[in-house]
């Protein structure tokens, strides 16, 4: 069971949120040219080891978060709110 | 073997007989016995027929390894098979019967296929199913389709019961500090240690009783320890949970446990599940989980009267019975040595018979010096056994004990399988030849016998050493090992040259031939041996054959056990009951049921409720007599013609709101939303990033910063999900917020000629709704009669004149009974989902039939509605040449050539003739037209109905109807202009 430590929750089983996808992606413009868009929606990497993804908070919070997880150990590194403003606002209460 | 109950001594309770039967013989037992030991105190030798060759089997052990005495208890919708005898505990009236023998375990006629047991060699079901030798007659013969159903007949374990399972099971979640598995000398002093530091402690102990080998020990001392230890843990506030076992350990220090509640009685009481699973969250966890005592390949090792010795040291001092007179121990260590003395001071005549050489005389004990048994002789039971003696490198043939028990001690292994759950790779120990628990980073620790520790007084040090270290505070931890003489690893003993019978892995009928055969036929890894032989995969996961099959594949080799490595243990460490990881979540529990306000109204009114996703929506309402399509035409019908009422509360709803919300509607929708009126409503589409379609509905701006986004029922948690990661991670500069409103609101449908009328009945002012202050696509705020505020929106799913009304979810039955109580005298009706989809399929109005995530907005037929003035989400991607080919499938409307026909959803669109592959398109939906007097349907074909319009196409379903030849026509195909909708 892996455990991800909510910023805004605390601790809490993985069970209570949703993964979300890649969270190292920019989105482009809604109006960027094909190729920036097809990149986005449609390239990964296949990371073994350390790598940044989404999860939400679903039975929770609902926040967003980005979370860095090892994919060989399931071991969590960090975990923030998605929202910059929130990330920084949190970030400076600490 | 014969056993008996000894006149005194044991911890079972005399004074307390407990009846039970085995196979409809009514025997008897004492309070604290199991069943095995209840069955051993009767003198029932076989217990069991093997897997595969039917052999007679009997007790082999005390504990979760037993791989002999397996049974099916329990009777009718409560029978349980594959039951371990030994971890059974007794109760007044238990049933219990042998299995996988007919017609009984004692004369079993599919012994005869140990006749055969040529042909049920390692990898005998690869062989069997590819024709190989010696199955190459049976290739291509269309032979090998019988095999299967003779080999499930004649192999295999209990039967389960056909009923349904009466019991209930419960989940359960716990925290502690400190997971302390196994209550014996380390695991008791662990969590006393962990609980006096002031930890919160957890024990959980497999047996009913706690103190693991302090209960095997004869005498007052032992006894007097474990109370004591049991009562400083009581004391210290330790949490013990008895008939526990921690079946599996996962990441973050989470580990599964099964606490059977009930399975030592009868039935459980009215108020108590069968079994609790629990799932507990630890800071550490202590792992004191003991060792098991393995046995050593010889002939017929599997007869009834073998087992180990520790098991004889279990049944004579914990149970009180004496489990032979003529005991041979053979022994290649010296845990053998204290048994043989008890046994004898009770009684038995006791031949050591120790592997190793020059071994001291003892009291009242025959020793052997340096033999090892070859051959057990007897059938049913134990008459004998031929010795052997290691000379010249070899086994030779030496003299013959006769017995009528055989205990055989050929090592211990430490239970490391819940650190090898975890990845830990045990660590081959020579010295004590047993694999240690691996390292790992992780809080897990093992402590006492799992470590490898055998001296009682050492596992109690170890288990307050190893707690101490877990806090980081400095321990002396006690060394592996602690027998006088070395142990001299014996794994099988046979003479050159021969196959005798000797089993590996009893439970699975693999001996040490089919292990030499797996390597002989190139599976050198243990990993594929185990898998090409079936060794421990057998519901014992080899707890007593693992070792033996690897040092047997290492002789093979030529290599050294821990070059060859160990398989890694997978969860769960003893069986799980299925009912146990289902819980509650069975029958009505098995998903959560979402009710709208208007549920129980609905169900009043006659409503026949269907599934539609978590939601209960009415599927028709039945007048008397009627049949689902009689009422859903007359449902449909009368909306055409007068008024009927829907309940729409499982629409997803959204408030979207704040100073951006105008922006992001135009972001996410591929029409404009920035610029619609305060009181009016719009249909959206709202797209994928990759071009598909996601979702449709109308949303409605109800004030400059406040819009209410509808959505249809399925996806109301997907798009919410999806505004919300937007808002958060792709654009949280917009000043929006987005809140679920689903549950707040009850809305209602209102549609026909008569819907203005009837709603007007309803409101306390009939102004508003008017042609002119309410036009098509309108949102007006109003208050029913009875003062409740509404919201009603001029929208049309239908066709014709509706309206939407929804009311704070509250009032949603005092709105039903308003508008009911309007509609009913003009001769309205309620409709159901049924209607609904009849009136839309008839408009060619999409539904998650037709927008299944591979279409796109041309697909559809609704291109047309993408802005060219505004960036959204999709639109870049929706553009890719692959999905703006011409000959993409496109929305059409289906009628049979033949009007009386009726075609089927699912079906494929082809050219008639050619009704191969995939077709040219599909059939989403269909329904009898009330307005058109015969059955239509929606669908996708390539081209459209521009392409088709006039050629013969058949709906072809081959399975079901076989095929109709139909007409390709609008999508629209009712009121194609749309003018009812302006009534």
């Amino acid at each position: 069971m892996i455990r991800i430590s909510c910023p805004f929750c605390g601790p809490r089983d993985h069970s209570e949120f949703s993964y979300g996808g890649d969270g190292s992606i920019t989105y482009p413009a809604l109006d960027a040219p094909m190729q920036e868009w097809h990149d986005a929606v449609f390239l990964r990497e296949n990371i073994c080891g350390v790598q940044i993804e989404t999860w939400q908070h679903v039975n929770g919070c609902r926040m967003w978060l980005l979370v860095e997880r090892d994919t060989m150990t399931h071991e969590i590194h960090s975990v923030r709110s998605a929202h910059p403003g929130m990330a920084a606002a949190l970030g400076a209460e600490q | 073997m014969s056993a008996r109950r000894l006149e005194s001594g044991g911890r079972i309770d005399r004074t307390t007989p407990i009846s039970f039967t085995w196979d409809d013989k009514s025997l008897s037992g004492f309070r604290g016995d199991t069943l095995a030991s209840a069955l051993m105190a009767n003198n029932q030798r076989v217990l069991g027929r093997s897997f595969k060759y039917h052999r007679p089997r009997g007790i082999m052990s005390a504990g979760v390894e037993e791989s002999g005495a397996i049974v099916t208890i329990g009777r009718g919708n409560r029978t349980d098979p594959n039951i371990k005898a030994t971890m059974q505990e007794l109760y007044d009236g238990l049933e219990a019967r042998g299995q996988n023998a007919w017609p009984n375990v004692r004369r079993d006629i599919g012994a005869v296929s140990g006749l055969f047991s040529r042909f049920f060699s390692a990898g005998f079901y690869y062989k069997t199913f590819m024709g190989l030798p010696p199955f190459e007659w049976g290739r291509g013969t269309g032979l090998w389709m019988q095999y299967e159903k003779l080999i499930r007949k004649a192999a295999g374990m209990g039967a389960a019961s056909r009923e349904a399972d009466p019991d209930c099971y419960d989940h359960a979640h716990g925290f502690c500090d400190v997971l302390v598995v196994g209550a014996g000398p380390a695991g008791l002093n662990a969590a006393v240690t962990a609980a006096e530091a002031g930890r919160d402690v957890l024990l959980v102990e497999q047996d009913f009783e706690l103190g693991g080998d302090f209960l095997n020990q004869p005498g007052p001392e032992a006894e007097t320890r474990r109370l004591s230890l049991i009562a400083a843990a009581e004391k210290a506030g330790v949490q013990i949970m008895t008939r526990t076992t921690a079946f599996g350990l996962y990441d973050n220090g989470t580990a599964g446990l099964l606490e059977r509640v009930s399975d030592h009685l009868p039935a459980p009481a009215a108020h108590q599940p069968r079994q609790r699973f629990w799932t507990v969250r630890a800071g550490a966890t202590i792992l004191a989980t003991g060792a098991l005592e393995r046995s050593v390949a010889f002939g017929n090792n599997d007869r009834p009267g073998v087992m180990t010795v520790s098991a004889a040291r279990t049944y004579l001092n914990r149970y009180g019975i004496l489990p032979g007179e003529r005991i041979v121990v053979a022994t290649n260590n010296d845990s053998a040595h204290v048994t043989s003395d008890e046994l004898a001071m009770a009684g038995a005549q006791v031949v050591l018979a120790d592997a190793r050489s020059d071994v001291a005389r003892r009291d009242r004990i025959s020793v052997r010096s340096g033999v090892a048994p070859l051959q057990v002789l007897g059938g049913a039971s134990v008459s004998g056994v031929k010795l052997a003696q290691h000379r010249d490198g070899a086994w030779r043939r030496a003299e013959t004990e006769s017995c009528d028990l055989l205990l055989v001690s050929g090592g211990w292994s430490p239970v490391v399988n819940l650190l090898s759950h975890r990845g830990a790779k045990p660590v081959w120990n020579a010295e004590n030849a047993c694999f240690l628990p691996g390292p790992t980073d992780e809080a897990v620790f093992a402590a006492g016998s799992a470590a490898g520790i055998w001296n009682v007084d050492a596992c109690e040090a170890s288990g307050i050493a190893v707690t101490k270290t877990a806090f980081g505070e400095s321990a002396t931890l006690p060394e592996p090992g602690g027998w006088q003489a070395p142990i001299k690893p014996l794994y099988e003993v046979r003479l050159p040259d021969t196959k005798p019978k000797a089993f590996v892995d009893p439970q699975h009928d693999v001996t040490s031939v089919d292990v030499r055969l797996a390597h002989q036929e190139g599976f050198v890894s243990v990993e594929h041996m185990k898998r090409y032989t079936t060794l421990g995969m057998a519901t014992d996961q080899g707890k007593m054959g693992n070792i033996i099959g690897l040092a047997l594949m290492a002789e093979a080799l030529g290599k050294d056990i821990p070059e060859v490595g160990t398989t890694r243990f997978r969860p769960p460490y003893t069986p799980v009951a299925i009912g146990a990881l289902a819980g509650r979540n069975v029958q009505g529990h098995f998903k959560p049921l979402r009710r709208t306000p208007l549920h129980d109204w609905k169900l009043k009114e006659g409503a026949i409720m269907t599934d539609a996703g978590l939601w209960h929506r009415p599927w028709y309402f039945a007048r008397s007599g009627e049949t689902i399509t009689e009422a859903y035409i007359r449902e449909a019908t009368t909306v055409r013609e007068t008024v009927g009422i829907c309940d729409v509360s499982s629409l997803g709803k959204i408030a979207v709101q704040g100073p951006d919300a105008g922006e992001f509607l135009n972001r996410i929708y591929v029409n404009g939303f920035g610029k619609l009126a305060i009181g009016k409503a719009r249909y959206g589409i709202m797209l994928r990033d990759d071009g598909m379609v996601m979702d449709d509905g109308t949303t409605w701006r109800l004030a400059d910063n406040d819009f209410l986004m509808t959505t249809t029922t399925t996806n109301a948690g997907k798009v919410m999900v999806w505004l919300e990661e937007l808002l958060q991670t792709r654009w949280p500069d917009l000043r929006v917020h987005v809140t679920s409103v689903s549950d707040q609101w009850g809305g209602a449908a209102v549609a026909g000629p008569q819907s203005r009328a009837v709603i007007a009945d309803c409101l306390e002012g009939a102004a508003i709704i008017s042609d002119e202050a309410l036009p098509f696509m309108g949102v007006a705020s109003a208050r029913l009669k009875g003062d409740i505020p509404c919201l009603i929106a001029r929208i049309s799913f239908s066709g014709e004149l509706a309206y939407e009304v929804y009311v704070p979810a509250g009032y949603g039955v005092a709105m039903m009974d308003l508008l009911w109580g309007a509609a009913e005298p003009v001769g309205g009706c309620l409709y159901g989902l049924e209607a609904l989809g009849a009136l839309r399929i008839e408009k060619g109005h999409v539904t998650g039939a037709e927008l299944d995530g591979r279409m796109t907005l041309d697909d559809a037929g609704l291109g047309k509605m993408a802005s060219s003035k505004k960036p959204f989400i999709g639109n870049v991607l929706r553009q890719r040449p692959e999905l703006t080919r011409a000959d993409r499938p496109q929305l059409v409307g289906i009628f049979p050539k033949d009007r009386s026909q009726a075609f089927n959803g699912g079906a494929l669109l082809s050219v008639p003739g050619e009704d191969t592959g995939h077709g040219e398109g599909w059939v989403t939906a269909v329904t009898h037209s009330p307005a058109l007097g015969h059955w239509i349907g929606l669908g996708y074909i390539v081209g459209g109905h521009a392409a088709w319009a006039g050629k013969p196409v058949i709906a072809t379903d081959p399975v079901r109807k076989g095929d109709v030849e139909v007409e390709i026509v609008s999508p629209h195909m009712y009121d194609p202009k749309g003018e009812r909708m302006y009534g």
